[in-house]
């Protein structure tokens, strides 16, 4: 897997994961900077499916395959659903969702460093 | 009571119905892949995870459906979970043998953070708040 991909991914989700909790703690509804964030973020999870595939093609070790590809997708659609759940609740509950939806992608995140390294469900 | 409290899947309703929703999709994935992969290995913590992702669906339908036999549903898929993961995980630590592998709501859901704990408790007081009758009247 690609280091400097993972360790952005969990930077900016970080990033996006402290504005959310200073939103909600202002109980202010989340502004453009944070769909931003989120979408900058979609966007190395998507370079991360392409780059983890190819990864995972050329791997010699043993990787669950079928599990690392539903990881490396699911990680995916996380924040779009997450994004999108949220637009309709502009108050803290709408907030609280992106919260929750970086929290996810989090940790996908991390059981998908575990997979690649050889664990198992 | 505010007059946020339309149907279940508003206001904070909404994040618990995305909470349930991860949990609904987690639950069943590693269930899947569990009994797939290895049903023998450990079955009665494999068909739990079965029975918590079956539960956790219900949990989420029901929200998003909304109304007065979706929420007595609600009720029971939420207490079936507390029980289930106060059960399961009390038995992880002194049954260790029951569980030779883990299950969602083994070690009362250390692996996921304690949100297995904590959902279904948000889930019930949730539904204390948004009881028909109380909606009805106001």
């Amino acid at each position: 897997m690609t280091n400097w991909l993972e360790v952005l991914v969990y930077v900016i989700a970080g990033t996006a994961g402290v504005l959310a909790v200073v939103h909600l703690a202002r109980n202010r509804p989340v502004e453009d900077g944070m769909f931003l964030l989120l979408g900058i973020a979609e966007l190395l999870l998507l370079v991360q499916l392409v780059l983890g595939s190819i990864d995972l093609a050329h791997t010699d070790r043993d990787v669950s395959g079928t599990l690392f590809v539903s990881y490396l997708v699911g990680v995916t659609l996380v924040l779009p659903i997450g994004a999108f759940w949220s637009l309709a609740e502009r108050t803290r509950a709408g907030t609280a969702v992106l919260l929750l939806a970086i929290v996810t992608v989090v940790a996908l995140q991390l059981r998908l460093h575990s997979i690649w390294a050889g664990a198992g469900a | 009571m505010p007059e946020e409290v339309r149907s279940l899947s508003s206001g904070w309703g909404r994040a618990l119905v995305f909470a349930y929703g991860v949990f609904a999709v987690a639950a069943t994935g590693r269930s899947l892949v569990q009994l797939g992969t290895d049903a023998g290995k450990a079955p009665l913590a494999y068909s739990l995870s079965l029975v918590a992702a079956v539960i956790y669906l219900v949990a989420t339908t029901c929200l998003l459906v909304g109304g007065p036999r979706a929420w007595k549903v609600a009720v029971v898929a939420c207490s079936i979970e507390l029980v289930g993961v106060l059960t399961v995980g009390a038995l992880s630590y002194v049954a260790t043998d029951l569980f030779p592998d883990k299950t969602v709501w083994s070690h009362f859901g250390q692996g996921y953070a304690y949100f297995p704990l904590f959902l279904p408790i948000a889930g019930l007081a949730w539904l204390r708040a948004t009881r028909p009758e109380r909606v009805a009247g106001h």
